[in-house]
């Protein structure tokens, strides 16, 4: 489908749906919506259902974490339609609080990326009958995608000699965690150089 | 009169992390009534590395080898989605070279992944000899991998705007010999499992899934094709140079384990018929020329012109310290891989690290039916359903 076609499809979703579908705009060939996040269930029905979309398959559902804003995530479905052979996006905003509707009673299939977004990110999802954690280890504490988890973690895990198991320990680190940065102090970077702060703001 | 119903109840198995048809490190919970299946319940993760966590922190080109490591019975489809996504937002294009080769790659990994399958489908299923013929063919598939990237399989071939190295023509001619004799084994194999009893009763129908039900569920590639879906994204959205090859989509009709067998059994020949185009297209005239974009903010300069041109010299410097600066934009491009459909969404801020890169893997999707499929079959059916489901864990649990 073309950029006209996407965006007139967006119209005609954002037109039937007042109030839940929010906005759209398309982007490298891909249309993204803007959902209120209460009433995902809804527009996703009738994404699934109208003869003019026909969004049956399921792609992905994810997060995407901005730690700055006041709803600090993304929450994104991806849906795909064989019928006009396109793609769609949606995009919701929730914090870590929110009650996100689950899916799992119009697709099967939001089971467990709903489950994966709980788990790495902490997303609230009601009404998922089984929202254990999927990826991390058995009593893991954290999400890890979220922006402010350290890559590094913090627990450790070896196996004991003297207790016969495997032991959690808080992450020790031989060596400093480094993060390189490699922004160029001339294309960008707007802070202090090292060694250079006395300089003062740029005039 | 003694014997009351309720001192019956439903046995409760654990079906690997440590079992040779689990296909990895599996655990199933598994809820038996006598022989039949009440309850799947898949644990997944133990293989877990947070590979989406890393590839936050790493530079675009180090992100590339981490996709490797995903489903690393075909390495360079996955790492071909990954370049999409980066290429879709510079805005770059492949030259025809380097699309070509990718193709021809990317053909040699759906058949070494679907070599695995169905051999390793076989064995699930009792018989040993389909996989010592199958990993003879992979060895040398393999051995065309290292010799184009120096890996047998971790390639890290493909970069953001085509592909490393271009192929020594003798390379190409050894691939070209390749293809005929591998039409022999795989009748070979044909002749060894298609019309074999033992392996129909195991597989004909059983783990039926019917379309509506495969589209629900998020399914894709062969497991929406055995549904009788003629839904390619090869076909119905093609990227790079697959417009222009000529090849079929096979699809089944009934959406059983035998009909995911025998589309799988096609496709490797289709595989092989795409091959042999790709080796004719760069063996034509216009089929020569660079295999990379020849733009050096994006793709290192050659290592002879470094000797000379300082610039060369900078930007080769800047290009593996600093790296790529993608433009901020977020988009999902996928990629027929072997076992489905297989998506990166990239969100990108304009620095030199992708701020998210979500993989959607089709063996995840694929994996959480289990459950639904697996109710009201036998216990041995599970491993025959698993077989055909084609998981492997390396892309399951990232």
């Amino acid at each position: 489908m073309d950029d006209a076609k996407l965006d007139a499809l967006g119209q005609t979703i954002v037109s039937a749906l007042p109030g839940a579908a929010t906005g759209h705009s398309v982007a490298f060939n891909q249309l993204t919506v803007d959902v209120e996040v209460s009433r995902i269930v809804e527009v996703v029905k009738y994404l699934r259902d109208d003869p003019n979309c026909r969004f049956v398959n399921i792609t992905d559902i994810t997060a995407v974490d901005y730690p700055d804003r006041e709803k600090r995530f993304d929450v994104i479905y991806h849906f795909l339609s064989p019928t006009l052979n396109a793609r769609i996006r949606l995009k919701a905003q929730a914090d870590e609080t929110t009650q996100v509707p689950s899916l799992i009673d119009v697709f099967p299939g939001a089971d467990w990326f709903e489950r994966e977004a709980y788990d790495l990110y902490g997303v609230f999802f009601v009404g998922h009958p089984d929202m254990r954690r999927i990826l991390t280890d058995y009593g893991f504490e954290g999400h890890p995608l979220r922006k402010d988890f350290p890559l590094t973690g913090f627990v450790e895990v070896r196996y004991d000699d003297q207790e016969k198991r495997v032991v959690y320990e808080p992450v020790r680190l031989s060596q400093e965690f480094r993060k390189f940065d490699f922004l160029s102090p001339w294309e960008g970077a707007d802070y202090p150089l090292p060694g250079d702060e006395k300089a003062g703001p740029k005039s | 009169m003694n014997e009351q119903p309720q001192n019956l109840r439903n046995f409760t198995i654990n079906f690997g992390p440590q079992h040779p048809a689990a296909h990895g490190v599996l655990r199933l919970v598994l809820e038996l009534d006598g022989e039949v299946v009440e309850r799947v319940d898949p644990h997944i993760g133990l293989l877990h590395r947070g590979t989406e966590k890393l590839i936050e922190q790493k530079t675009y080109l180090q992100a590339i080898p981490y996709f490797d490591r995903l489903d690393y019975v075909a390495p360079m489809n996955q790492e071909h989605a990954f370049c999409l996504a980066a290429e879709k937002l510079l805005g770059i294009e492949v030259p025809r070279r380097g699309q070509l080769i990718r193709v021809l790659y990317c053909e040699i990994g759906r058949i070494l992944s679907h070599l695995l399958n169905v051999t390793t489908q076989a064995m699930d299923v009792g018989a040993l000899t389909p996989p010592l013929w199958g990993f003879e063919e992979r060895e040398k598939l393999m051995v065309f991998y290292e010799r184009a990237s120096g890996s047998r399989m971790h390639a890290a071939y493909f970069r953001i705007g085509g592909v490393h190295q271009d192929l020594p023509q003798k390379l190409i001619d050894d691939i070209e010999a390749w293809c005929d004799p591998f039409l022999k084994v795989v009748d070979d194999l044909d002749r060894l499992l298609t019309a074999n009893r033992i392996f129909k009763q195991r597989n004909v129908d059983i783990g039926v899934v019917p379309l509506r039900e495969a589209w629900e569920w998020g399914f894709s590639g062969v497991m929406v094709r055995g549904s009788g879906a003629a839904w390619d994204l090869r076909k119905s959205q093609p990227y790079e140079c697959y417009a222009e090859m000529d090849f079929d989509i096979p699809i089944g009709k009934n959406g059983d384990c035998y009909d995911r067998y025998l589309i799988r059994m096609e496709e490797m020949r289709q595989s092989v018929r795409i091959m042999k185009q790709c080796i004719q297209k760069l063996n034509a005239p216009d089929g020569k020329g660079p295999v990379v974009v020849e733009d050096n903010k994006v793709a290192p300069p050659r290592r002879g012109e470094m000797k000379r041109s300082m610039e060369a010299l900078i930007h080769h410097f800047k290009l593996y310290t600093e790296g790529v600066h993608v433009p901020a934009g977020e988009i999902y491009a996928a990629v027929e891989a072997p076992k489905g459909e297989f998506g990166v969404y990239l969100v990108a801020d304009g620095t030199n690290k992708p701020y998210k890169c979500k993989i959607r893997a089709p063996g995840f999707a694929h994996l959480q039916a289990m459950d639904h499929i697996c109710r009201g079959h036998l216990l041995a059916d599970v491993s025959a359903i698993l077989g055909s489901l084609d998981i492997v864990f390396g892309e399951v649990d990232r």
